[in-house]
């Protein structure tokens, strides 16, 4: 990795360096606007087009990435981005479609829409699909208003509690609360499963929604899943699915047929599209055939040949400026005909395998939150390893010194010192190895060398950081 | 073997590893999963290899007329700007394309940096304090601005400027439905007697190109202890003064225009910038400068107490995954360009629009209807505005926005540096000739 302290732009900038050529303007110039709207100067960085590459890609060799370190994110599926995805969205018919251009000018685009609408909808057992969120979150939003306007047209404008489990995703709560509804806790047992009797003395005719994470967010299936669905549906209510965890699942079981009403996926997440250092990403949602008319617009369909846009009868509006996030959603589907039905089934299979495998290895050295078989990524607790005062956030950097990107830590928000373990399927049985050895020999020295693991890490461009200093005292733009 | 090039496990691997797990087999896994539900049959598209994905796509690509246009006259909140071969390149750099969001900044100084950058960069070019590391585009940038202001000021009225696109007010809508937030258009009311109010949201240039002054909302906006909010198009601020110095105090634009495809509409970056005394109540991503324990520079995620993974449902927004590799491409845009380039786009898309609109102007049967506008103008014909463009798309060239109303031909175009003198000449005598 790449130690050097790189000066920033503004630091480096000499007047009258430039980066690129452009063109004369051309044409006989017009007078101005109004003084009044005018800007007197631009107070921007100059510098020479080698420097600013040099620098950049200096800049990215201060990254770890899927494509220079295993990334076991759990909860964040970061899986290999196949190359080809990238090539295709480049393709110009594509990257130079303007999205006011008309519909029948667009057929090529609009069909990509169509088809991955109904693969999703295959894949999820929910064949009412938008591609229009443009994130998970804004998935989940979008689910939490449908969810809205369905009960606000059935005349039950009254409900308006969502039942989050205390294991879930701070997007849950967050959704809910701009939809409106009230979130209430719903509690978890010791192995993140809904707690039933909990379940049952929370939900009652004001229950819109129950936003559920399945896989949960330890990593188990739902063993009561058709139970609950049945609670929430007795009640009038319907079922959210958090689509996080779809990795786990495709051809394994679907959404729709377990009683799911809404659920979203993350294309970024099970779908391989980059997750580009924190975005762009697309969520789109799924629901049940009689929600379909509420999804947002515009939605795709098709009629006779034609490919168009229309606005569902009861659509909960628009999401964002145009159709959602095409390119991503490109990528997607480009993975998705890449595996076909079989393919991505044995994606499932084999992320299955691999965390099962990490599972097994490590148990005996850390805590595992439950001795049943895992799903595509496990929970363990470093509370033994706390007991030598190394705690999960030690652990974390500690790999990082060592090559391998940490595990998501201290989530879900039930478990102590959690390190949540998420192979995908991308990995080799040599790299898992290795990393399992890894986190032995980190567990050993807790015991051993605890000064090691605490001084970590020293490997890496810098050393830990002072995290409360940013927050007390923000600087967030160029100090001169 | 497996079937795919994404999966290295060989047949002997899974085994191996099964056995070690102590199950019989990959059903042993999915004993909580109940039996009824395991294993549906899926039906999808068969599968392409990688050659046969290349040619499904491009002939698909193929089926849009984009594939084939020399030049194009639309607008409408997305635009059709040069992408420097810098940002191409950097942006395939995997190191950044396929990184997770910064969580162990040890690890990702890289894009934080670059992040620290664009906040800077963007933050410059509105002469705003701050702008957070990026919105997912910029409708949802300015529903979010419009939302943070009712949080700022402990007040649910938001008033809508005319200058305000149709779009943009429904993300708003969307965005403030459930929320007990009340939307009134600043037409239909007299704002100095109103009651206090949370904001006022203006575009300029505004939905149809004209430059809007701003400032002279100010005094209005704030006697009523509401915040003056701009929504702009950032290519037009290497012209016209900058949001900052118009008395704004939250700035969002669709970034866009700043070094990214088209592609349809997405992914694309909002961009959302405000004073300093609002960070607290910023949505989204933001990345801070500090030290590390030996004192050395770096950066890190900040003020993360607002987001959803801490405060959950008192967040000031949803947003988790958001838009940080589009900001990388808007970086390395703004510093490609620099502020001579960025002045000389402006100037160039500002004339070559007004010689283009005069020419149109003196054509008969065309009216130029925009008075004090940047690049984009809206023309009355005689002729159907889809008959037009139909004629235009004929010869390669993609016209403007059908925007006819009340039995008016109305049409918007946008003129960018990627429409050449030539092919502005072009478009010229095909309209001349048209009229004929």
């Amino acid at each position: 990795m790449n130690n050097k302290n790189l000066p920033l732009l503004m630091n480096q900038s000499k007047k009258g360096r430039k980066a690129i050529s452009l063109p004369e303007i051309g044409v006989e110039k017009s007078s101005l606007p109004n003084s009044k709207f005018l800007r007197d100067n631009i107070d921007l960085p100059e510098v020479g087009q080698l420097d600013l590459i040099r620098y950049f890609t200096n800049l990215s060799s201060m990254n770890f990435s899927i494509d220079t370190n295993f990334y076991p994110l759990g909860s964040c599926t970061m899986k290999y981005n196949p190359k080809i995805n990238e090539q295709l969205s480049s393709i110009q018919g594509f990257a130079n479609a303007h999205p006011n251009q008309k519909d029948e000018n667009l057929q090529g685009c609009l069909e990509v829409m169509y088809d991955l609408q109904n693969e999703l909808g295959e894949i999820t057992g929910l064949p009412g699909v938008s591609l229009a969120p443009l994130a998970g979150a804004q998935g989940e939003y979008a689910g939490l208003l449908i969810a809205r306007e369905f009960h606000k047209y059935n005349g039950n404008d009254h409900k308006k509690i969502a039942l989050i489990p205390d294991s879930a995703h701070g997007t849950n709560p967050a959704s809910a609360s701009m939809a409106g509804l009230e979130a209430v806790t719903i509690k978890t047992t010791s192995e993140g499963d809904i707690d039933i009797d909990d379940l049952k003395s929370k939900v009652n005719q004001d229950t819109a929604v129950l936003m559920l994470t399945l896989p949960s967010t330890l990593g188990l299936f739902e063993p009561n899943i058709i139970e609950i669905t049945e609670i929430i549906h007795d009640n009038g209510g319907l079922v959210y699915a958090d689509g996080a965890n779809l990795n786990a699942l495709l051809g394994i079981t679907k959404f729709g047929e377990l009683g799911i009403d809404i659920c979203h996926s993350n294309l970024h997440k099970t779908f391989s599209t980059p997750h580009g250092g924190g975005g762009p990403g697309a969520g789109p949602v799924m629901v049940t055939k009689n929600l379909e008319s509420f999804l947002p617009y515009p939605h795709v369909k098709k009629e006779k040949n034609n490919y168009e846009t229309y606005t569902p009868k009861n659509s909960i509006g628009r999401l964002n400026g145009f159709l959602g996030s095409f390119g991503i959603v490109l990528r997607a589907y480009a993975y998705i005909r890449s595996l076909g039905s079989q393919g991505l089934k044995e994606i499932s299979e084999n992320a299955i395998i691999n965390a099962n495998y990490i599972q097994e290895k490590l148990k005996s050295h850390y805590t595992l939150t439950s001795s049943r078989n895992c799903m595509h990524e496990t929970v363990l607790s470093a509370i033994k390893q706390k007991e030598n005062g190394i705690k999960a956030l030690d652990i974390a950097k500690k790999l990082l010194d060592e090559g391998f990107h940490a595990p998501t830590m201290y989530f879900p928000l039930i478990v102590e010192e959690a390190l949540m373990i998420e192979p995908t399927e991308s990995e080799s049985k040599e790299t898992i190895d290795q990393f399992i050895e890894c986190m032995i020999k980190i567990s050993e020295l807790s015991e051993n060398n605890p000064n090691e693991i605490l001084n970590a890490p020293i490997n890496l461009p810098v050393e830990r950081l002072d995290e409360a200093l940013a927050a007390r005292n923000p600087v967030l733009t160029w100090k001169k | 073997m497996t079937s795919s090039p994404y999966i290295p496990s060989t047949d002997n691997d899974r085994k191996e590893m099964i056995e070690a797990i102590g199950v019989k087999n990959f059903e042993g896994l999915l004993t909580d999963i109940p039996k009824n539900f395991l294993f549906p049959e899926l039906k999808l598209q068969d599968k392409l290899s990688e050659p046969e994905l290349v040619e499904y796509f491009t002939e698909l690509g193929n089926k849009n007329v984009a594939s084939k246009i020399k030049t194009s006259f639309l607008g409408g909140g997305s635009y059709n700007h040069y992408i420097p071969s810098t940002v191409k390149a950097m942006i395939q750099r995997g190191e950044f394309l396929t990184a997770y969001t910064p969580y162990q900044p040890e690890a990702s100084q890289g894009t934080l940096q670059v992040g620290f950058e664009f906040q800077s960069m963007i933050a410059q070019l509105f002469e705003m304090d701050v702008c957070n590391a990026g919105m997912y585009d910029g409708p949802t940038a300015l529903a979010e601005a419009a939302l943070m202001a009712c949080r700022i000021k402990r007040n649910n009225k938001i008033v809508i400027h005319e200058s305000v696109s149709e779009k943009l007010l429904d993300v708003l809508k969307s965005y403030s439905k459930w929320q007990d937030i009340e939307i009134i258009h600043a037409d239909q009311i007299n704002i100095s007697k109103e009651e206090d109010l949370a904001c006022l949201l203006v575009q300029s240039p505004d939905k149809n190109g004209e430059i809007i002054d701003v400032e002279s909302f100010s005094d209005q906006i704030h006697e009523k202890n509401g915040l003056l909010i701009q929504h702009t198009y950032p290519t037009s601020l290497g012209l016209l003064k900058p949001p900052g110095s118009l008395n704004v105090d939250i700035a969002t634009a669709e970034g866009q225009s700043l070094g990214v495809p088209l592609s349809f509409g997405g992914p694309y970056i909002g961009l959302l910038t405000c004073k300093n005394e609002y960070i607290r109540q910023l949505p989204g991503r933001i990345i801070g400068q500090t030290v590390d324990k030996n004192g050395k520079i770096s950066f890190a995620l900040t003020l993360q107490t607002r987001e959803q993974h801490i405060r959950r449902e008192s967040a000031t927004s949803n947003i988790c995954t958001s838009t940080q590799l589009i900001g990388l491409m808007v970086a390395v845009y703004v510093s490609t360009m620099g502020p001579h380039g960025i002045k000389h786009i402006a100037e160039t898309c500002f004339h070559r629009a007004h010689y283009m609109a005069k020419k149109i102007d003196q054509i008969e049967g065309f009216n130029l209807l925009s008075k004090e506008f940047f690049n984009e103008f809206v023309i009355q014909t005689d002729i159907s505005v889809s008959k037009i463009n139909s004629f235009l798309l004929e010869n390669d060239i993609e016209g403007g926005i059908d925007i006819s109303a009340n039995g008016k031909n109305l049409i918007m175009l946008a003129v960018t540096e990627l429409n050449s003198p030539s092919n502005i000449e072009e478009t010229l005598n095909l309209l001349g000739g048209l009229s004929e």
